[in-house]
């Protein structure tokens, strides 16, 4: 198909699949149909769509509640938002029946019980278990307060995928913005903000981040605001070549002619061609984040215990080095895996939109 | 030339001045005053009893260090006393910022330049392999691999690294801590270098794995790009060898792009330099950062973080004259 020798092309994302039927006609379904062509990037989104339902349905997969209970006549449904409803109850005693389920019949009171995955709750701690290994019980073994690791780590994707998206998602309003106009308007404008972009590239982000948070102290939404604030030049710098480019187009010079105003050209006729770089970006943008986030929690400036964040439990495994193996692994390669890909997605995204590659 | 270097480095002016003007913002967000917060890191830590002092010591206070005067003024004289290297005296040790920062500088930059001189080293031969070799099997490990590298968060290799080399379980080859033994002074230079070089591996390593992925990608695009030309295919028509024509005729030309890289490299490491050196306690100027922004030091934070950006900016200096040196295409005005 196409000749590697010609291509800037890379092989870890070389088309490896032929999807039947013809190319299709409209621009992001032709995004897709090349996407979908490198098996990598496919894999990357499952991974990506995978890492979501997990942060979704966390207190589904990990909690020291269960998820269905039957007792006394009533249905709870799900139990760990209806707590107060069903009144103290001693969980512990229930025996197991089946998989998942756990039944209690003591005289009258008959109780069944369908349990998550993991059955801890992240901020749960037992100080007797401390430290222990993966074993049957603690599938990932738990940290230094008996707290189970598998829990704080499907619990601690939220936290990742939360500011990994929100912050993207300011740092891609900023710079949409700051490219539009510096792009559009040129001259003063553009000087000027061509100006900020340097000045922010300049100054080393991460120390920057720190000593914000500092600051203004560690909660997940000063987190997110100062990610975002400090990620959107790329976005930027983006829009803004775009917007050079699209300004010679003819179809500009009609709209200008016909009267449109400022503010309709950019957002409904400019905007909509100068997203493909952008939603590139985005998407490496949210793995930025997401290691971002982790460090931050890794230096201790990250979300305040009790939330669980995965470089939370990297941080602390940093005085168990030794032997506590499983502090170290499982939290550092969720961070590796996550990372990796949105990187797959952002790559396959970017030769999907790659006109360069002969097709 | 010169015309041109004079240019740039007026160009740097507002540059410097937007920076110190973001980063005097961004200190002045603190809640609190930073007369109180002088006078209490002066009395001990804890106390944040705003009763605690009488309003004469705090208005001596500030009038000492200038901060009754509106922000502008104060940011002014701030400006003013960067030209002559004056930071002022750190909140926590009361020594004088510029002396803490000058011990420390050199170990950063020494970690960040063999850095980038190994990522250089490491991923452009690497990239001419992959582009001349294209599909081969080869090619597919390196770009997998480098891909996979740079994926990896840079404090769990370290930390792997330490787990895996640094004692423990496995091996224990590397030291993990510090920039030399103890007991180095009394060492021979070369003995004490070779100590030297034995602390930094490990740090080193750390700073390098994740530029060589987009190094070696950007090589190999770009010597793809050159080999199509047809000048390519002249000096391979007139019968040189594969190997001048690689690195006598393309390579030489698909250089630029790598110069320009050199500029974002730079700022990515001294990042990476507080997380690095936090972790192996390599006494260099992002464990200073880091320490200052624990402990509130705002003298100590906004030298360094001005410091940073200078020295990116110098980064960005060369390597625009090392392209315009290298392209004789760019008319320098």
């Amino acid at each position: 198909m196409t000749d590697p020798a010609k291509t800037p092309d890379f092989p870890i994302l070389e088309a490896q699949s032929e999807v039947k039927g013809e190319v299709p006609n409209t621009y992001w379904k032709m995004v897709w149909y090349h996407f979908k062509k490198r098996k990598l990037a496919v894999i990357g989104l499952w991974v990506t769509m995978f890492l979501f339902l997990v942060a979704v349905f966390a207190s589904w997969l990990a909690s020291d509640k269960p998820i269905f209970f039957y007792h006394g006549g009533k249905v709870y449904f799900p139990v760990f938002s209806d707590v107060d409803k069903v009144g103290p109850f001693v969980w512990k005693d229930l025996k197991k029946k089946a998989p998942f389920i756990y039944q209690h019949v003591t005289g009258k009171e008959d109780a069944i019980a369908i349990w998550p995955l993991v059955k801890y709750s992240p901020t749960e701690y037992n100080l007797l278990e401390y430290l222990a290994p993966p074993d049957a019980r603690h599938w990932f073994g738990t940290d230094d307060s008996g707290r189970d690791v598998l829990s704080r780590m499907i619990h601690g994707s939220r936290v990742s995928l939360k500011v990994g998206f929100v912050a993207v998602g300011i740092s891609l309003i900023i710079g949409i913005w700051l490219g539009a106009l510096a792009g559009y308007f040129g001259g003063w404008t553009d000087i000027v903000i061509s100006r900020v972009i340097e000045i922010m590239l300049t100054i080393p982000t991460f120390f920057l981040i720190i000593a914000i948070i500092s600051v203004k102290g560690s909660s997940i939404y000063n987190i997110m605001v100062v990610i975002g604030l400090t990620g959107w030049m790329g976005v930027a710098r983006f829009v803004r070549a775009e917007f050079l480019k699209l300004k010679q187009l003819d179809f500009i010079t009609a709209l200008r002619a016909l009267g449109a105003s400022n503010k309709r050209i950019i957002f409904m006729h400019m905007l909509p061609n100068a997203m493909a770089p952008v939603l590139v970006s985005a998407v490496f943008g949210i793995a930025g984040a997401i290691l971002t986030e982790s460090s931050l929690s890794f230096l201790g400036f990250g979300v305040q215990p009790p939330t669980p964040s995965w470089g939370d439990i990297l941080s602390q495994s940093r005085n168990y080095i030794e032997f506590a193996w499983w502090l170290t692994i499982f939290p550092g390669f969720a961070i590796f895996m996550s990372i990796t890909a949105y990187n797959l997605v952002g790559e396959g995204l970017r030769d999907a939109m790659d006109p360069r590659l002969f097709r | 030339m010169t015309a041109y270097l004079v240019k740039r480095l007026l160009q740097i002016i507002p540059t410097m001045l937007g920076i110190t003007l973001i980063t005097f913002v961004i200190i002045h967000l603190a809640p609190g005053d930073p007369a109180m917060l002088k006078l209490q890191m002066g009395k001990g830590e804890g106390t944040l009893g705003e009763k605690a002092f009488s309003e004469q010591i705090i208005q001596q206070t500030k009038e000492l260090y200038g901060l009754d005067k509106p922000l502008p003024i104060q940011y002014l004289r701030w400006v003013q006393r960067i030209f002559t290297l004056d930071f002022g005296f750190s909140f926590k040790d009361h020594r004088n910022v510029w002396e803490k920062i000058s011990e420390r500088l050199p170990i950063t930059i020494q970690l960040n330049i063999i850095s980038i001189f190994l990522v250089y080293l490491i991923a452009i031969p690497c990239g001419i392999y992959s582009s001349t070799h294209t599909g081969s099997i080869t090619d597919n490990i390196l770009t997998v691999g480098f891909f996979l590298l740079y994926s990896l968060p840079n404090f769990w290799v370290a930390m792997l690294l330490i787990m895996l080399l640094g004692g423990g379980d496995f091996w224990d080859v590397f030291p993990v801590y510090g920039i030399s033994s103890i007991g180095s002074e009394t060492m021979r230079l070369l003995p004490w270098l070779l100590d030297r070089m034995w602390h930094m591996v490990l740090p080193v390593v750390c700073l390098t794995y994740g530029g060589l992925a987009y190094l070696s990608r950007l090589t190999r695009a770009s010597m793809l790009e050159v080999i199509r030309e047809d000048y390519v295919r002249t000096a391979r028509a007139k019968g040189l060898s594969e190997r001048v024509v690689i690195f006598k005729h393309a390579f030489r030309n698909a250089l630029l792009p790598l110069i320009t890289l050199f500029a974002f490299l730079l700022p990515s490491m001294f990042g990476g330099s507080v997380i690095i050196e936090s972790i192996f306690s390599v006494p260099g100027m992002g464990q200073l950062g880091f320490e200052a922004v624990l402990s509130r030091d705002f003298p100590v934070i906004m030298a360094i973080t001005a410091i940073s950006a200078f020295l990116t900016l110098i980064g960005l200096l060369i390597s625009d004259i090392l392209y315009a040196a290298l392209d004789p295409r760019i008319k320098l005005e």
